[in-house]
């Protein structure tokens, strides 16, 4: 079914999402570089389906891997949003003062 | 041999764009080499068979994502120095957690076999001849019909909400008032006059176009304020 073999994939895609979550802690104040590790992350879950799906012969793992790409797709647009609002009104998009709702 | 080969090409190069994204030291280099991380996670992809999710990759995230990502980051005027201090200081325990969960998914990695009934429990297994697009049509369509709607409700959610978010209504903005344009009646802008003979408009005061007022007049009127048209 498969060329490759399923645990390259599945290395790969841990390799992706250590790094999303190593460029979540490296960058504690840029909101922006953080949303991009979320999405690395997202797009390693998207790698594990699509892999799984294929070497499973199984088609609905690669529609589950569209539904990650949509929620991902919209995700992107809401935080983005918000980064944009929030620079608006604060000038600066420095994590750490995000402090408006006092959490 | 040749599909294994090119999974190491695209995955080295996956991997190190994937780094480079979270290292970068300005953020548009960053997205520059996400977008090369979503180019060649799109090949992964093609080399396990899945055209169609590979385009869809191509379009959705390069196409919008990552050109969203590069639209705020250069509309932002933000000082990207500043942001990056502390660099260091996250450096020791972002490894240490990174290293932590990486070695804990290779073991997973290592440790796992696939359940011997597994062939028999496929939600939908793959036909073969037809493509991977008609196959995915046909499944979406049908059995996840409802994921689909669900999908179309998240996005529409999301872009209902991007627009509120970033939607402002500037002071200087000029709205059409629809209510006092169809509440205009012709009694409040037209006025019927009835002229005798030899008076010019001089005379009635409605001289158009208004004659310019003096400058020093206009100074006068500042105390009033009541028509001061912005100095």
């Amino acid at each position: 079914m498969m060329t490759v073999g399923l645990e390259h994939y599945l290395v790969v895609s841990a390799i992706l999402l250590v790094l999303g979550i190593f460029g979540i802690f490296l960058n504690r104040k840029n909101v922006i570089v953080i949303l991009m590790a979320i999405e690395l992350i997202l797009l390693s879950v998207n790698l594990n389906f699509v892999a799984f799906s294929a070497a499973l012969g199984d088609l609905a793992g690669q529609v589950m891997a569209m539904l990650v790409l949509t929620v991902a797709a919209a995700e992107a647009a809401i935080g983005l949003a918000i980064v944009v609002i929030y620079f608006r009104n604060r000038g600066s998009i420095q994590v750490e003062d995000v402090n408006l709702m006092k959490g | 041999m040749i599909p294994t080969i090119l999974f190491y090409l695209f995955a080295a190069v996956l991997v190190a764009s994937a780094a480079t994204v979270v290292s970068a030291r300005n953020p548009v280099h960053s997205v520059l080499f996400l977008i090369l991380a979503f180019f060649n996670a799109a090949a992964l992809f093609l080399i396990a068979g899945a055209e169609f999710l590979a385009m869809i990759l191509v379009i959705v995230y390069v196409g919008a994502v990552a050109v969203l990502f590069l639209f705020v980051v250069m509309m932002l005027d933000v000082n990207f120095a500043e942001l990056r201090g502390g660099f260091q200081r996250y450096l020791p325990v972002g490894g240490l957690v990174g290293i932590v969960l990486f070695v804990e998914l290779l073991s997973v990695i290592g440790g796992w076999k696939l359940a011997p009934q597994s062939g028999q429990l496929r939600f939908a297994p793959i036909k073969s001849g037809i493509s991977n697009t008609e196959a995915l049509g046909q499944l979406l369509y049908t059995d996840y019909v409802f994921l689909f709607q669900a999908a179309g409700l998240v996005l529409l959610v999301a872009m209902i909400g991007a627009i509120v978010l970033t939607l402002r209504d500037r002071k200087t903005s000029r709205h059409q008032n629809i209510r006092q344009q169809t509440e205009r009646a012709v009694g409040d802008t037209l006025e019927m006059v009835t002229m005798s003979l030899n008076t010019g408009t001089h005379d009635k005061g409605f001289y158009r176009p208004k004659p310019v007022q003096a400058p020093a007049e206009e100074h006068a009127d500042d105390g009033h304020g009541g028509h001061g048209h912005g100095h």
